[in-house]
């Protein structure tokens, strides 16, 4: 009985793994290949090179700048991200009416297609229509003629790429927060009153570490999509002005695919797999002490 | 030390339904243990919920030693309160625990720890104090509880069913300890459940409550030998107090008081009597009038200490109406199914109460014929 | 809860704002996408117009545009073609996989049910520098088939991880009842389980074809022609006409197709964030 319950589960997941490894594994595997080969988009032998690309990579300095750049568009956004949606996630905690229409609002960023969401934000962000711009300028903050150029200037195009991602991921980790909260026992809190906590006391010594392994969890996750992502970047400033805003992924298209350059290509998104695997720990200690606990 | 008292306490939860709590008022006495007992869904938490300060009143007035508290949040309203599910904060040690409430309450830093051993050591909980809530029993979880309830010595402790997460077992002997507990600090308590032999075994004085509004309130012995009304009277012993239904009244008579003829003083020969009263069997000594009816045993359950048979009575005025009679089982009679017995109640055992209000008048003679 | 009157008017008013900071932030540009759409494009281009308010009559222009000057239906067409295959694919693969993980394989069946989750952990950003190179050998290069292909190793993964988690909800005595009823383990599977599990078989439907509409990089990289393009990639890349942006049109776009993937989305929400929490929330 047990042996043909393992026969027939073993039958039931194979299709499965055996794809997944088929379009993960191997171009997977495949990435580390291509970034010690020298394979271009329109050549078909393969040699082997060694360091040579990594080596090449190391050397210049877009990719230095987009290292840089990615580590900086990656903490600046889980900051903005996570004092948000714990004071979102804090707001929506309780019932009230109007509840569900809210979080149909503040959850949009997060459900409608990240490229056209980013692409509402070029418009907002334009060099000379801007919305935000207009208003500066007719609250009095900036001379008309001298307005900021969002997506034009290093500092302005940072802010914006970090403003843009965070306003992007800052509903799902609501919702996650937001699930951690929600399964506090309605006593836990009570008791705390009784025992005459106030608010703030209750916030920092009772819910917030209540909630810490499920903020993990949105720290993980966010920490994975914003590293890996080049989709607001693409989109909102293509790596400019002057390569100040290109992150690892963006670089590794720009090299790989519109540069013909795989090899090289491959070798800067291999710079992302230190960062997944470190988040891949972390989440199994999260998973295993889930199921202890 | 304080009274805690309320007046016209009423709690509607949703408009136009009937309300969970309806008009309560009740007064404790200083250093008293109050138990608040009913069926689930009666009231019990959402009244003690409101005297916490969790729940805000719909109407009415909650005073707790002497003063209004209505308006005052739960942490200044100088009470303790012990969950149902404990509410040990989880990511905390007992330690950290119990000393919540101290901190919470800005009490000195330098007495802390003296506070902290003083109360884990009254409940025995000293070894335990570097654990999680995780790691302990249920039984050293109720007591982390009641140390952080205690700590910081309030006037006033609210337990909300404190025990049904034990097993039996620990429920009896967890019973007993948390009556000590109360005697020796003395602090006003309010004790909720819906288990009649807890509020029976521990309560100075029980509230019965029902559908939100108090039914009686009064010591164990009055509640269960004066029952306010038919609720109370069939709420509280098992099985429940027998009920016969005439014109305008009913009648009712506990199992434990309806007995074989046989088995009462006064009802055989001297000589019979003599022989039994040897042999311990004799039930009720000399108990004056008493009512004759004969009872049809329909089944029997077997309960070691003593026996309860449910039936029917036969003939009289009420012919076939359901009645159970509780009896030890050092009585040998044999009782089978479907045999006819003589089975007497004490007249000064019957209640009667009023058949439209259900409240308890003044015994009344009533033909039984 | 009770407090001090003042305070608890102080505290609603506090909730009220942060809420409405919140919303506004949030749905801001999908209401600016809203306001452009029916603007004349004298209006959107001349500075010294408000933009908050319509300064000319509104104008269906840019929607007709869209509709009748550009391939939007098509890229439309296109992705509900691709999620539609992409899901069916899903299904098949991840509903018998995540029964067998859940219930068949034991411990060491959960331990690889973590282990394909992690997977899903793996971005498109990594992998599409070698999977463009295998497309090409396949010959899939700019056919919609190389998407059909590709996006199973993102739904299949994390369908696999919600399902999982649906299909140990369901308590074991009820195929234990079936099978001494005298269904075999598989009629179990088939006759009981799916159709229990048709609401989470339904998230996972809705959460597939959603990521495949989400999608961004892969259609980026192995889509080359106009017409043979994804919505998510056709709008912000093809509606500009070298450095000219049809802004009214554009917004159309986004609006129009953003609007019903998020009521959809929001639907099944609750049990999306289920799969996301790893079990740190019981
Ligand atoms: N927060 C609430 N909202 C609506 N109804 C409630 C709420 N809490 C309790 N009730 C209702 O009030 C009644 C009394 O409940 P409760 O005080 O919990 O009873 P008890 O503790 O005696 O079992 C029940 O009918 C219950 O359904
Ligand atoms: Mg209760």
């Amino acid at each position: 009985m047990a042996m043909t319950n393992r026969k027939l589960g073993v039958l039931m997941f194979s299709p499965a793994i055996i794809y997944v490894l088929a379009v993960v594994g191997v171009p997977f595997v495949l990435a580390f290949v291509y970034a010690v080969g020298d394979v271009k988009i329109a050549s078909v032998g393969y040699h082997y090179v060694g360091l040579a690309n990594f080596r090449s990579v190391l050397e210049s300095p877009t990719f230095r700048r987009s290292l840089y750049d990615s580590i900086i568009f990656t903490v600046g956004t889980q900051v903005v991200v996570l004092v948000g949606s714990t004071v979102l996630s804090l707001a929506l905690k309780d019932r009230f009416t109007g509840r569900g229409f809210i979080r149909f609002l503040i959850l949009l960023p997060w459900v409608a297609p990240v490229s056209l969401g980013t692409i509402g934000w070029k418009w907002i962000l334009d060099s000379i229509y801007s919305v935000i711009n207009w208003v500066l300028v007719h609250l009095h903050f900036v001379r008309p003629f001298d307005t900021p150029m969002w997506l034009g200037e290093p500092t302005l195009a940072m802010i914006s790429v970090i403003g843009v991602e965070s306003w992007r991921l800052l509903p799902f980790s609501t919702v996650i927060l937001l699930a951690g909260l929600t399964a506090i026992p309605r006593d836990i809190p009570e008791a705390a009153a009784v025992d005459g906590a106030g608010f703030w006391r209750t916030l920092f010594q009772i819910t917030i570490p209540m909630i810490l392994p499920i903020v993990n969890v949105a720290i993980l996750f966010g920490v994975i999509f914003v590293f890996t992502d080049m989709t607001v970047v693409y989109i909102l400033t293509r790596g400019g002005p002057y390569d100040t805003t290109q992150v690892l992924p963006s670089l590794a298209f720009f090299t790989g695919i519109l540069g013909s350059d795989l090899a090289e290509g491959a070798a800067i998104s291999i710079f992302l797999v230190p960062i997944l695997v470190a988040v891949a720990y972390f989440m199994l200690r999260v998973a295993s002490r889930a199921e202890v606990g | 030390m304080a009274i805690v008292e309320t007046r016209k306490l009423t709690k509607v939860f949703k408009q136009g339904q009937p309300g969970a709590v309806n008009h309560v008022d009740l007064e404790t006495r200083e250093g008293e243990f109050l138990v608040f007992l009913g069926p689930s869904g009666s009231g019990k938490t959402t009244l003690l919920r409101m005297i916490a300060g969790l729940e805000t009143p719909t109407s009415g007035e909650i005073l707790i030693g002497g003063n209004v508290v209505n308006h005052l949040p739960p942490r200044e309203r100088r009470i303790a309160m012990v969950f149902q599910s404990y509410a040990l904060y989880p990511h905390l040690t007992v330690y950290q625990n119990i000393v919540f409430p101290l901190k919470a309450q800005k009490v000195k830093k330098e007495l802390h720890k003296q506070k902290v051993e003083w109360a884990s050591a009254l409940l025995g909980i000293g070894r335990l104090l570097d654990r999680k809530p995780r790691e302990l029993s249920g039984g050293e979880r109720q007591r982390v509880a009641l140390a952080r309830a205690i700590v910081r010595e309030p006037s006033v402790f609210l337990l909300d069913e404190p025990l049904s997460n034990l097993d039996a077992k620990l429920r009896a002997s967890a019973r007993e300890e948390l009556e000590q507990f109360q005697k020796r600090v003395g602090t006003t308590t309010i004790y909720v459940t819906h288990d009649q032999v807890e509020a029976m075994a521990m309560g100075d004085r029980v509230v019965v409550l029902n559908q939100g509004t108090v039914r009686q309130i009064g010591t164990p012995q009055e509640v269960y030998d004066q029952p306010a009304d038919t609720f109370v009277a069939t709420f509280l012993g098992s099985p429940p107090m027998n009920l016969l239904e005439t014109d305008d009244l009913i009648v009712g008579f506990r199992p434990e008081r309806f007995l074989p003829s046989g088995l009462v003083a006064g009802s055989g020969s001297t000589d019979e009597i003599a022989s039994r009263m040897k042999t311990e069997h004799l039930l009720l000594a000399d108990v004056g009038k008493r009512v004759p009816l004969r009872f049809r045993v329909e089944y029997i359950e077997y309960l070691g200490a003593e026996r309860i048979l449910y039936g029917a009575l036969e003939g009289g005025r009420f012919p076939g109406k359901a009645v159970a009679s509780r009896i030890p089982s050092g009585v040998t009679e044999r009782y089978e199914a479907n045999s006819v017995h003589d089975f007497i109640v004490p007249e000064s055992e019957l209640k009667f109460f009023d058949r439209a209000s259900e409240k308890r008048v003044a015994p009344k003679a009533i033909p039984w014929q | 809860m009770v407090s001090g009157t003042g305070r608890r008017v102080f505290g609603g008013l506090v909730h009220a704002l942060v809420l409405m900071a919140f919303s506004v932030l949030l749905a801001f540009p999908f209401y600016w996408m809203l306001i452009t759409i029916f603007k004349r494009t004298n209006d959107l281009y001349n500075l010294q117009n408000n933009p908050f308010k319509f300064n000319e009559k509104p104008t269906l222009e840019h929607l007709q545009l869209l509709f009748h000057d550009t391939l939007y239906l098509r890229w439309v067409a296109n992705t509900a073609f691709v999620g539609a295959i992409v899901v069916l694919i899903t299904l098949v693969l991840a509903v018998p996989a995540a029964y067998a993980l859940a219930r068949l394989t034991g411990r060491w069946g959960e331990r690889l049910g973590i282990a394909i989750f992690l997977t899903y952990l793996v971005p498109p950003t990594l992998l599409f520098i070698p999977l463009s190179r295998l497309v090409a050998i396949l010959g899939l290069q700019d056919s919609l088939w190389s998407l059909i292909v590709v996006y199973p190793s993102f739904t299949v993964p994390f369908s696999i991880w919600l399902l999982m988690g649906f299909f140990k909800s369901i308590p074991r005595e009820l195929e234990d009842a079936a099978m001494v009823d005298g269904l075999t383990r598989f009629g179990a599977f088939v006759k009981l389980v799916v159709p229990i599990s048709v609401s989470g078989i339904l998230t996972v439907v809705i959460f597939s074809f959603t990521l495949v509409t989400q999608e961004f990089v892969y259609a980026l990289t192995f889509i080359s022609s106009e017409a043979h393009q994804m919505v998510g990639v056709g709008v912000p890349i093809f509606l500009v006409r070298g450095d000219v942006y049809y802004w009214g049109s554009l917004m159309a776009a986004c609006l129009i197709t953003s609007l019903p993937i998020a009521l959809l989305y929001n639907l099944f929400l609750d049990r999306f964030i289920a799969g996301f929490t790893v079990g740190a929330v019981k």
